[in-house]
Formats: structure tokens, C-alpha cells, sequence
């Protein structure tokens, strides 16, 4: 299924760093590592879903996508029409451009409209910057997106007070949507809001998906939210991918521990129901000093002696779907595959 | 087509606009003290700019009338050379005002541009210029505009506005640097950086506006501010030169205990002025901040 699909991100060996300095002179004493060597690629028109826990660095990833975090190493490379470009290596032009092509929609959606301004102003701002000169043509284009999330166009005229929270996730979204972009990365777009208005939200997205063909990258950690919205899912750990299937496939049968116990938590509406609850131990560690060898292995309920100092790598499991998971569990399985692939490919 | 309506928007838009305003100008009017406040500094200043267009005589000494009380031909009565007061006031009014006026605007633009600077860039350039703004607050006011005076061997006007700005702009500074600090980490600002906008456009048309209101109400204190400031370094003798009549300057003459005891109107008159124009914009400053403030709306 993924190998017709046309790859729109190509990200390898992402690295984002912050980091921890000391004293008067800055002396840099250690590093939080929010990404950590993440490669993954996004397809042309999907949804890709990250999940993760708070602080494994889904959204500081997602930010680092759009550049607006500094990636520390790696590459992340995106098809301008067939030929992929290192968007860490660009210059200032060169990023003007490529704004265009992605955009973000973010959490908050109570401060991400200017609160002094009006709608119209913050909705006339990216067009007139992306050189949009005609201003017919901007209210033209500011209708057509507004109408796109089903907000009346004469609402431009109030305040961002004057409307609810739902009303202005709409609105970022439509102002996302101005520059027309190819990608839209939703940093837990509804987290924010009522689940009544989740749904609403998300039903939108998923028709504005349809009519513009557009892929969006679903940050978020309500477990049902992003398995509603996503054709494949990436787990993140503590900055590192652990598992990435497709929606159906890590919902039936989840390969990595974590995700195991993940998904357990997802609560059902079914009284009848008495799965048991897989709980994790401990607190996640912090992103400073990672556990040795695998991330997760001082959580992990089968943790062997090689997770504890060997960092398991991402690699295939099934062929059929795609499904990769990055655990030691795995490993003799994978690198059967791997010897059946090399070996079909020699003959 | 799309024209006719978005014109329709606008107008509407503009209509909207029209309504917060009457009723910040309603909720301004019921503030009684802020009233008072703007009709005396109204009353005053149109007095004074008044009197100095008209060309009221106030410099020429009168020997013959020396230390007059208050009466008909000169009712502020007359200073130790005979000069008519109430003219001397009137003119005083017109420098005392300016100079509040001129030195609060420009120390909260040089403290809204250094504060929005080291806001927003933060790191190295907002340690820069916070260390410079400490030093200038270390700094006693009193020994620079002496050392100007010394330096250039005369006291000017062009000298007192500068050495008020340049020991001014460090609280607007402060509470411009601090809510920028704040204010750049809101999602609006990384919207405005996910559009690729540029730093200065982020900095002044996105987060300066939110910053506004503090600003014009710590601009309109800062105006009775240095008001009195001018008016305590005239009497001291280091402010304007003597031939311009300031508030301060005015006073000035009352430093012999003599006038203080017998010539009560030289400088009544002048204080009161003084005090009335800096408690009305104390007063106008308050209401002000209640109108602005949009945290209250």
C-alpha cells in the first residue's frame, strides 16, 4: 500500500537539542534531548498520527518540521515536485517559500489569535506578507477559506473574545489554510476544547483533508482522538520512534510494550468489560539522562539483559503492512526478515 | 461581486469600532475624578498656550510696582522686580508643559524600542541592555545635569530634555521589556513565525499593540513626572536658564525666606499651578487605565 504512495517529508536521523547551560558563562553541562535520532516518512495525503506521553517530544518534532525549532542534526528533506530538498540547510528566502508549503495549526486556540486585533487584520496579515497585493483578491481568498470551516465571512469584523473555542480553532485552521499548504501539521488541534466540539473539529479537518488533498501530521495524546483521524500512527518514546503501523494494524495488534500498555489505557465505554489495565512503572525519565540501551527498558515488563544496554533500532516486522517496531523482543524475527529480503533480492 | 460585500464588511467594521469607543468614552465619564482631571488640564493648557499667543508682557520689570499684591491690573500680583505673575504663570505653563509632555513621549519611545528589543531577542542582547539600563538608574540625576551644566557652561532647555530622557526611559523599559518576555511565547506570535514574518513586523505590529495601553498610561504619568522634576531642578537653580519663566523657574524667587513670609503670591500661584496640573493629570492617567485596561472589558 505505502510503496505507489508519493513521499511528501523525508526526515532522517532528526535530532533536536536543547541545551543546558551553567554558570556565568553559559558553560553547556548536558543536553534535554527532546528528538532523538527520528527518521520517518510522511506520504502525500495521508494522515500520520504521533502519539506519545506528555514530553517525549511529539511537539517539539512537529515544530521542528516547520523550522521553528532548530534541528541539532539530521536531515529533513521535502518534495518540491519530485526533488527533495534539505529544509535544515535552507536560507531565509528559501524558508519564506517553504511556509507556504507547510503550515501549523496549534493548541491553544484561545491565544493564537492576536486579541487587539481583529479577524480581519490577522487573516489579511499572511497574505499581504506572501505578497497577496490586490486586496479583492485577499477578501476573495479569505472568504473562500472561512468558507471552508463553515464561518460566516462577516464575523472578519469582530474581535477574538467574541467567539468560542471551537470558533477559533476553525479560524486558525482557515488562516493556516490561506497560503494554500501541501502539509498541516496539528499540534493537538482539540485537545483544548469540549469533546462535544472535538468531534465537530475533527469532522471538519477530515472533509477539508478530502477536498484539498492535503496531509496532515496529527500530534496529539488522546489515544482515540488520533486512531479517528490517523492512516498510520508513530509512537514516540522519550524522543525515539518506537512503533509506527498503520492505524488498523497498531489498534489489533500492538508490537512494542509500550504501545501495549498505551493502548490499554484508552478507556471503553462498556461496563462489561474488565480488560485489565497493563500499568506502567515509574515515572518516565527524564529526557536529560536516557536510561542506557533501550529507553524504555526500566518500565518495560519484559525487559532482557540486552535492552538494558543495546538500543534496539527501528526496523520492519511485517511486510505486508509496514508495520516497524523498535524493540529487542522482535529482533530475531526482523533480522530473519532482512536476511529473507537480502537474500530474495540477490536471486 | 465580492467587492460590494467585503466593502459592506468594512463599513460594519468601522461601525463597531464607533461603539467601543462611545463606550470607553461613557465609561471614561462616569470616572468624575478623571473628568476633573481632563477639564483642568484642558482649562490650563489652552490658558497658557493662549496667553503666550497673545503675547501677554511677562519680562519686563516694573520698578515702580515691585512685590504688589493681587489686584486688579495684576491679579497673580507681581515678583520681586515687578513683573506681572499671572503673565509670568501663564508663559511658565507653556515651557513646564512641553517639557513634561516632550520628555515622557520620547523616553517611552526609546524605552518601548530598547524594551521590545530585549524582550523579544532575550539572551545576550536583553542582558546588554538591562545592564545599561541599571547603570543609568544607578546614576544620580541631580550629578549629570550638574556635570552638563558644568560641561557646557551654560543651562539650556535642549539640555534639560536631554538629560530627562536619557535618565527617563529605564521604567517604561522595564515594564515593556517584561511583557514582551512573556508575550512572545503566546501561540499568536509563533503563528506570526510559522508565517514567516519578519522580526520587526512580529515585534512592533503583532506584540507592540498589546503593550499599548501600559505604555500611554505610564506616558501620561510620566508628564506630571517631569513636570515636577523641572520644576525642582529650576529651584534649585540648575534647570532652564533663568530667562525663560518655567513653573519651577518662578519658584525659584521664593527661595529668600523673606518672600516666603511676606510675599505669599509669589509663590502661591506658581505651586498651585504646579499642583493642580500635576494631581488633574494623576487623576486623567487613573481613568484612563481603567478605560484601556482590557483585561476589565
Amino acid at each position: 500500500m505505502s510503496e505507489n504512495k508519493e513521499i511528501i517529508f523525508k526526515v532522517q536521523n532528526l535530532r533536536t537539542w536543547f541545551p543546558i547551560t551553567k554558570g556565568a558563562f553559559k558553560k553547556v553541562v548536558g543536553h534535554v534531548k527532546a528528538v532523538d535520532d527520528v527518521s520517518l516518512e510522511v506520504y502525500k495525503g495521508e494522515t500520520l498520527g504521533i502519539v506519545g506521553e506528555s514530553g517525549c517530544g511529539k511537539s517539539t518534532f512537529g515544530k521542528t518540521l516547520m523550522m521553528l525549532e532548530r534541528a541539532t542534526g539530521g536531515q529533513v528533506l521535502f518534495n518540491y515536485d519530485g526533488e527533495f530538498r534539505d529544509i535544515t540547510k535552507f536560507n531565509k528566502d528559501e524558508m519564506f517559500d517553504f511556509r507556504k508549503k507547510v503550515q501549523m495549526v496549534f493548541q491553544d486556540p484561545y491565544s493564537a489569535l492576536n486579541p487587539q486585533k481583529k479577524i480581519y487584520t490577522s487573516f489579511e496579515e499572511p497574505l499581504v506578507v506572501h505578497g497577496m497585493k490586490d486586496q479583492a483578491q485577499r477578501e476573495a481568498r479569505m472568504q473562500e477559506v472561512l468558507k471552508m470551516v463553515n464561518i460566516q465571512p462577516d464575523y472578519l469584523m469582530r474581535y477574538p473574545h467574541e467567539f468560542s473555542g471551537g470558533q477559533r480553532q476553525r479560524l486558525c485552521i482557515a488562516r493556516a489554510l490561506e497560503v494554500m499548504p501541501e502539509v498541516l501539521i496539528c499540534d493537538e488541534p482539540v485537545s483544548a476544547l469540549d469533546v462535544s466540539i472535538q468531534a465537530q473539529v475533527l469532522n471538519l479537518m477530515k472533509d477539508i483533508q478530502k477536498e484539498l488533498n492535503l496531509t496532515y501530521l496529527f500530534i496529539a495524546h488522546d489515544l482515540s482522538v488520533v486512531q479517528y483521524m490517523s492512516d498510520r500512527i508513530v509512537v514516540m518514546y522519550l524522543g525515539k520512534i518506537v512503533e509506527v503501523a498503520d492505524s488498523r494494524a497498531l489498534y489489533d495488534e500492538p508490537l512494542h510494550p509500550y504501545t501495549r500498555a498505551l493502548l490499554s489505557a484508552i478507556p471503553v465505554p462498556d461496563i462489561h468489560n474488565t480488560k485489565k489495565r497493563q500499568v506502567l512503572e515509574g515515572e518516565v525519565p527524564s529526557p536529560i539522562h536516557k536510561p542506557s540501551g533501550c529507553a524504555f527498558h526500566n518500565r518495560c515488563p519484559h525487559c532482557m539483559e540486552i535492552c538494558k544496554q543495546v538500543d534496539p533500532t527501528l526496523a520492519v516486522q511485517n511486510p505486508e503492512n509496514g508495520h516497524m517496531v523498535a524493540c529487542h523482543l522482535y529482533a530475531e524475527q526482523q533480522k530473519k526478515l532482512q536476511e529473507e529480503q537480502a537474500a530474495a533480492s540477490q536471486a | 461581486m465580492s467587492e460590494t460585500k467585503t466593502l459592506s464588511i468594512k463599513e460594519q467594521n468601522k461601525s463597531a469600532a464607533s461603539s467601543l469607543m462611545k463606550k470607553n468614552i461613557r465609561k471614561f465619564l462616569r470616572n468624575k475624578l478623571a473628568v476633573f482631571g481632563l477639564v483642568v488640564i484642558v482649562i490650563m493648557t489652552v490658558a497658557c498656550v493662549a496667553g503666550m499667543i497673545l503675547g501677554v508682557d511677562y519680562s519686563t520689570p516694573n520698578p515702580t510696582i515691585m512685590r504688589a499684591a493681587p489686584d486688579a491690573a495684576h491679579i497673580f500680583g507681581t515678583d520681586t522686580i515687578g513683573r506681572d505673575l499671572f503673565a509670568r504663570v501663564l508663559y511658565g505653563g507653556c515651557y513646564s508643559i512641553f517639557i513634561g509632555v516632550f520628555c515622557a513621549v520620547l523616553s517611552s519611545v526609546v524605552g518601548a524600542i530598547l524594551g521590545a528589543i530585549a524582550g523579544y531577542f532575550g539572551r545576550w542582547v536583553d542582558a546588554v541592555i538591562v545592564r545599561i539600563s541599571e547603570i543609568f538608574l544607578a546614576f544620580p540625576q541631580l550629578v549629570l545635569v550638574m556635570m552638563l551644566v558644568a560641561i557646557l557652561n551654560k543651562r539650556s532647555m535642549g539640555n534639560m530634555l536631554f538629560v530627562f530622557v536619557v535618565t527617563g526611559w529605564m521604567t517604561t523599559f522595564r515594564m515593556v521589556r517584561n511583557e514582551f518576555m512573556s508575550l512572545k511565547g503566546e501561540t499568536y506570535v509563533k503563528v506570526c513565525e510559522a508565517f514567516g514574518m519578519s522580526r520587526a513586523n512580529v515585534m512592533f505590529k503583532q506584540i507592540l499593540p498589546n503593550v499599548m495601553t501600559p505604555i500611554i498610561v505610564s506616558t501620561t504619568t510620566n508628564v506630571a513626572y517631569f513636570i515636577l522634576q523641572e520644576a525642582a531642578l529650576s529651584f534649585i537653580g540648575l534647570g532652564v536658564a533663568d530667562s525663560t519663566p518655567t513653573w519651577g523657574n518662578i519658584l525659584n524667587a521664593a527661595k529668600s525666606i523673606q518672600v516666603v513670609q511676606n510675599q505669599w503670591w509669589i509663590w502661591v500661584f506658581p505651586g498651585l499651578a504646579i499642583s493642580l496640573f500635576v494631581l488633574a493629570i494623576n487623576f486623567f492617567g487613573d481613568g484612563l487605565r481603567d478605560v484601556l485596561d482590557a483585561k476589565q472589558q
